[in-house]
């Protein structure tokens, strides 16, 4: 693809993704990881099971992540999965994806819908006890959890408990990080 | 000024010293000291101005129940009134002023309300300021609010920065007393998750009030001890200078945390207090107890306090509140007092047992307690002179948490107090003296008792722990709530109500509690009748003798002390109080100094101004002749899209529009109208069929959101049978409008296809790629009524696309367009938009009565075929302009004949949306009309009442622009 005349930017509108460390915790914007959608149409389950399967893509139970190369997915509703893959390789996952699951699932682009941010830091739940409801002392690595910060509906994703990942709609990214760096001033 | 009534050390720490200012004057106090104790520890006990009659007032107890020593904290923008100075910890460099006096603390000159207090007695505000009605707000409320005021605020916004936060646990212990602390051990041990809140910044409760040992260790070191173990325990969260506020449903609290009040600032960019919303499994209610006074006459002085009270400051503060003091009991814990003092070495001039049948009938001293006068049991009467007076009339189990839900208390009589009821909020349960056990052994007998049944419940194993040996004395109690005689008896010092008040309500009819509470403000303020409020209704059970159970409670709500708004709006305050949403062109428009404006969480493009332009119109109109003219660019990025996919979404769309779409070839767009389920519009859209089994719909930005969960609710709960997935992609697409004659020519630079008329026709939609393969959409679609296109890029590439269709739009003049443009284009044209669908208007209404299919079923399509609705003559669509060009429209202006008043059964329509277009070199305007159709050519008055203007005006088509559709098609 030839995008020499046009230059994507963060969901932060940078050109590079922009990390900031305060006090124990930093926050990095994700900007390469490609994301699609993934639900199993009607009568669908098994077909869906086995092509993931082949894919190499885990479908994790309600509340869970998880993540191989290339592909990572974590659970967002009924028979519903959010899929990644690096961008590098899978900038149209779509269209890489649609050969495994053909009409059996409804596949849709979500790379560009959502904001990521990784968060680490060595004791997590401090922060984010100023930012949710989430228990992420009783979260273990591998836990996907829907929630609400600032007003703004959020997944994070407890890769470790030193790094969540934290996903929100794409336009509120700079009010999102603005919370998150606000919570991390408290707590310096 | 030396501290003269310091007696020790109590469990300050005097190796230290810090220094305050009270009113102007100097003083030393100590950490470990609250304002109060440093206070009285100077000698000072005159603190405040009572609300009503200015009476001089000093402190009563040592916590958070304070009517009286309320002060003015700090000064400039984080001046803070109302401040209890028995909760305020000393910091170095304090400064405090007293309140609600004029000109000083000792001289106060309102206090002449002490004399007229025979007119000021309950109700009189009711009574007095009745007539003119029109004199209550101008008039009465601000004099009154002048003279009977608490502190002032600051006036300045609040400097400090508050924050929320969300916190868990198995076990939440609301006071560190011996029965929490007790319970935390019993939990804390078993490995359970707990909190431990506490609203002091020393845990231990009473014990760091007693001169009594657990086992061998003084009180207060053995609540130390269990401090330093529960510390290191990671599974149990200390948190002091915490008060929880209040219990919402299913296991939710609020506490609010001092963070930094102890301090002269917070540290920058730290909370001064954090609003945690704590989610409990279960909770223990270890609160303690609250004393109570015993009214008698002038029993409000500076001097006088809760017995418990003196104690408390004698034994933990080393602070006698005066060198002779006295002690008024009718229960044994009064006699501890005046033997703690005793023992510290102040002089007890006299124990007062009302159970001996003497009691205190009056004082003297009017800035300071001076003498009191005793009866004793056979009449004879005696002066004692003494400074304080510690007052015991039992103690109240602090139960106002477990009454949140709106339990009533129920009455005992063995300890003479209400206890909590047995219908408090699930999961909470009471300890110790909150419970109505008094003493220290039933108080950690109690706690660990309730925490092994808590944590049995939820089947989490634990052991007892070795409990100290405590005392467990009985409660021994007489109850004594007033004594008779002449002069005022204060029953709730904070609104000064006395015993003649309530005798006033009941003798007026406010018998019951509610109506006495409301008639004499009784239990009303910040200290919320922690002290008064069973006094209160003692003395009215009497009069109506009635038992105190029968007489009735009142019950308690949220907060339990007060809470700063501030904390209650945490960080969402000015810029912060909501977050944005920014549409990808968002920083290009910046630089180009755009003007934005609020659609929902939406920052839009309002107008660009350019270099020149002073007023909003000079943009507008250029933006808008430039796009008909030539071609302007449009950020639509807010438009709800949702994609929608499954086998069945054909005639799942049939069901949710009212026009069909289940025969929409794929490559093709459609426009569509959706219904409520009572027939009037819901929103409107197009909707493209990108598949077979594939459709992309578009909502109007402000429903995206409804519009996705109405058709949440369809697919899951209406219609589960059919096949439809769907999810957001609002987010996904960074989507411009292209319109204008020169529309095509500009994305023909920058579309790697070919996208001729006859390539791509009108509502012709289709995959593509742009500026050499990036994946796009294409949309033949026009809001203006312009030849028009809607380009979609991936939303990272939104920026670097308007920057491109700005570049490649240079050779055509072309523009950049902001939402006040799009208003105009669309009146131009006759488009509905937000101010049309008005949640009260049918398609019929809209002149759009023809989409609504007769030959299929679809939500609303039933119902807006009501006869109501569908009657001729009804409101429809117009087009409206000035009959004089030169006039202005208002939107909102009513139709109303030539010749009729303008009265509401002369109403014929509204004007629902007005621009001035420049096309046409005037206003123009849409409305609804009844009867509209059938009145083109007509005249009416447009009358705005509330504009105090009317404008005649000619009906019209509501198309001004291209009636017959050429350009869109060119």
């Amino acid at each position: 693809m030839d995008n020499r005349k046009l230059i994507p930017l963060t969901p932060l509108n940078l050109l590079a993704p922009l990390a900031v460390t305060i006090g124990a915790v930093t926050i990095t914007e994700v900007a390469d990881l490609a994301m699609a959608a993934l639900a199993i149409r009607h009568g669908q389950d098994k077909a869906v099971t086995k092509a993931a399967a082949k894919a190499g893509i885990a479908l994790p139970p309600p509340g869970r992540f998880q993540r191989a190369s290339p592909y990572g997915a974590f659970w967002t509703g009924p028979q519903m999965w959010m899929v990644e893959a690096p961008i590098g390789s899978h900038d149209d996952i779509v269209a890489i994806l649609k050969p495994w699951f053909g009409e059996a699932a409804s596949l849709t682009d979500q790379t560009d819908a959502w904001a990521r941010f990784r968060v680490t830091g060595a004791d997590l739940p401090v922060l984010f006890e100023r930012l949710c409801s989430a228990d992420l002392r009783a979260a273990s690595a591998g836990a996907a959890i829907r929630t609400v910060i600032e007003h703004l509906g959020a997944f994070l994703l407890v890769v470790a408990a030193d790094r969540i990942e934290i996903l929100t709609a794409r336009s509120s990214a700079a009010s999102l990080h603005h919370a998150l760096t606000t919570a991390a001033k408290s707590i310096a | 000024m030396s501290q003269s009534h310091r007696l020790g050390a109590g469990l300050i720490d005097t190796t230290k010293t810090l220094g305050f200012r009270f009113d102007g004057r100097s003083y030393i106090g100590h950490p470990g000291d609250t304002l109060a104790s440093a206070l009285l520890a100077n000698g000072v006990r005159l603190m405040g101005r009572s609300f009503k009659y200015h009476r001089p007032r000093g402190p009563i107890s040592a916590g958070s129940e304070e009517p009286n020593a309320l002060v003015e904290l700090r000064e400039g923008a984080r001046q803070e009134p109302n401040t209890r100075a028995t909760t305020v910890e000393l910091f170095d460099g304090l400064i405090a002023k007293s309140q609600n006096r004029w000109p000083t603390l000792a001289f106060d000159a309102m206090a002449i309300n002490d004399f007229l207090s025979p007119l000021l007695a309950a109700g009189f505000y009711y009574k007095t300021f009745m007539w003119p009605a029109a004199f209550w707000e101008k008039l009465y409320e601000p004099l009154i609010r002048r003279a009977a005021g608490l502190g002032r605020l600051s006036r300045q916004d609040d400097p400090d920065v508050y924050d929320k936060g969300f916190l868990h646990c198995d076990l939440l212990i609301v006071g560190a007393g011996p029965a929490g602390l007790a319970a935390a051990l019993t939990a804390g041990r078993a490995g359970a998750r707990v909190i431990l809140a506490d609203e002091d910044f020393r845990i231990g409760g009473r014990l760091n009030s007693e001169s009594f040992a657990l086992s061998d260790v003084a009180g207060a070191e053995a609540a130390l001890a269990m401090v330093a173990e529960l510390a290191s325990l990671t599974n149990v969260r200390l948190m002091i200078r915490t008060t929880v506020v209040g219990v919402y449903d299913h296991g939710i609290y609020s506490a609010l945390e001092r963070v930094a009040d102890h301090l002269a600032a917070p540290d920058p960019g730290k909370p001064r207090q954090i609003l945690w919303r704590i989610y409990a499994a279960r909770t223990l209610l270890c609160t303690g107890a609250t004393e109570r006074p015993i009214a008698f006459a002038n029993n409000d002085r500076p001097g006088i306090m809760l017995a418990g009270a003196l104690r408390t400051y004698a034994n933990r503060f080393g602070v006698a509140a005066g060198r002779r003091v006295a002690v008024f009991t009718n229960n044994d814990d009064g006699l501890r007092s005046a033997h703690d003092l005793a023992a510290l070495g102040a002089e007890v001039v006299a124990v007062i047992d009302s159970r001996n049948g003497e009691t205190v009938i009056d004082s003297t001293g009017w800035l300071g307690l001076k003498a009191i006068t005793i009866r004793d049991s056979q009449g004879r009467t005696r002066q004692i002179a003494c400074e304080a007076l510690g007052v015991s009339g039992g103690w109240n189990p602090n139960l106002h948490l477990a009454s949140h839900h709106g339990a009533r208390p129920q009455w005992s009589d063995a300890i003479a107090a209400f206890v909590p009821g047995p219908q408090g909020p699930a999961g909470l349960a009471a300890a110790g003296a909150a419970s109505g056990r008094f003493s220290t052994h039933g108080a950690l007998q109690s706690g660990m008792d309730q925490a092994l049944a808590a944590l049995s419940d939820l089947g989490r194993k634990a052991k007892p722990i070795t409990l100290p040996d405590a005392e467990d004395a009985p409660t021994r109690i007489t109850a004594l709530w007033h004594v008779p005689g002449k002069g005022r008896a204060w029953i709730d010092q904070q609104n000064d109500v006395t015993v003649k008040d309530v005798v006033l309500a009941h003798q007026e009819g406010f018998r019951a509690v509610e109506h006495l509470k409301r008639y004499t403000t009784l239990g009303m303020a910040t200290d919320q009748g922690k002290t008064g409020n069973v006094l209160g209704l003692a003395v009215m059970a009497e009069l109506t003798g009635q038992s105190i159970p029968a007489t009735g409670t009142t019950i308690y709500r949220p907060p339990y002390s007060p809470v700063a708004m501030g904390a209650l709006a945490g960080r969402s305050r000015g810029a912060d109080f909501r977050p944005t949403r920014l549409t990808p062109s968002h920083k290009w428009a910046t630089e180009q100094g755009a003007v934005f404006v609020e659609v929902g969480m939406w920052l839009r493009s309002q107008w660009l101004p350019r270099q020149g332009e002073t007023h909003w119109r000079h943009s507008v109109d250029r933006e808008v002749l430039a796009t008909r003219k030539s071609v302007g660019i449009c950020d639509v990025t807010t438009l709800g899209k949702i994609d929608i996919q499954g086998r069945d979404v054909g005639a799942f769309l049939d069901r949710v529009y009212a026009n069909t779409f289940s025969t929409l070839a794929v490559g093709r767009v459609r426009y569509g109208l959706m219904l409520r389920e009572d027939g009037m519009v819901m929103d409107d859209g197009t909707t493209a069929r990108l598949g077979e089994n594939h459709y992309l719909m578009t909502t109007t930005t402000a429903n995206a959101v409804s519009v996705f969960r109405h058709l949440e609710f369809c697919r899951q709960c209406l219609w589960p049978d059919l096949d439809v997935q769907m999810i957001s992609v609002t987010e996904a697409w960074a989507q411009f409008s292209v319109a204008g004659p020169n529309a095509r020519k500009l994305l023909e630079k920058l579309v790697d296809q070919e996208i001729s008329d006859q390539a791509f026709t009108y509502m012709a939609c289709g995959a593509i790629t742009v500026c050499g393969g990036l994946r796009a959409r294409l949309f033949r679609i026009s809001f203006s009524g312009e030849l028009a296109y809607e380009i979609a890029v991936p939303t990272r590439y939104g920026d670097a696309m308007i920057r491109a269709l700005v570049e490649a739009g240079r050779d055509f003049d072309a523009v950049v367009y902001g939402t006040e443009t799009l208003g105009v284009l669309r009146v131009e044209k006759g488009h509905v938009a937000g101010n049309e669908l008005n949640g009260q208007s049918t398609a019929l209404n809209m002149g759009l009565g023809k989409m609504v299919s007769a030959k299929k079923d679809a939500i609303g399509r039933v119902l807006s075929q009501r006869p109501g609705l569908v009657a001729e003559g009804g409101l429809r669509l117009v087009g409206v302009r000035p009959v004089d060009p030169h006039a202005a429209l208002t939107a909102g202006s009513h139709f109303i004949a030539a010749g009729r008043s303008a009265t509401a059964e002369h109403d014929d329509g509204w004007l629902t949306s007005v621009v001035y277009s420049p096309h046409l070199g005037h206003a123009i305007g849409l409305g609804y009309l009844r009867d509209g159709a059938a009145r083109l050519g007509e005249r009416l008055r447009a009358v705005n009442l509330l504009a105090a203007n009317e404008v005649e005006v000619e009906i019209v088509s509501p198309h001004f622009i291209d009636p017959d559709g050429e350009r869109l098609r060119g």
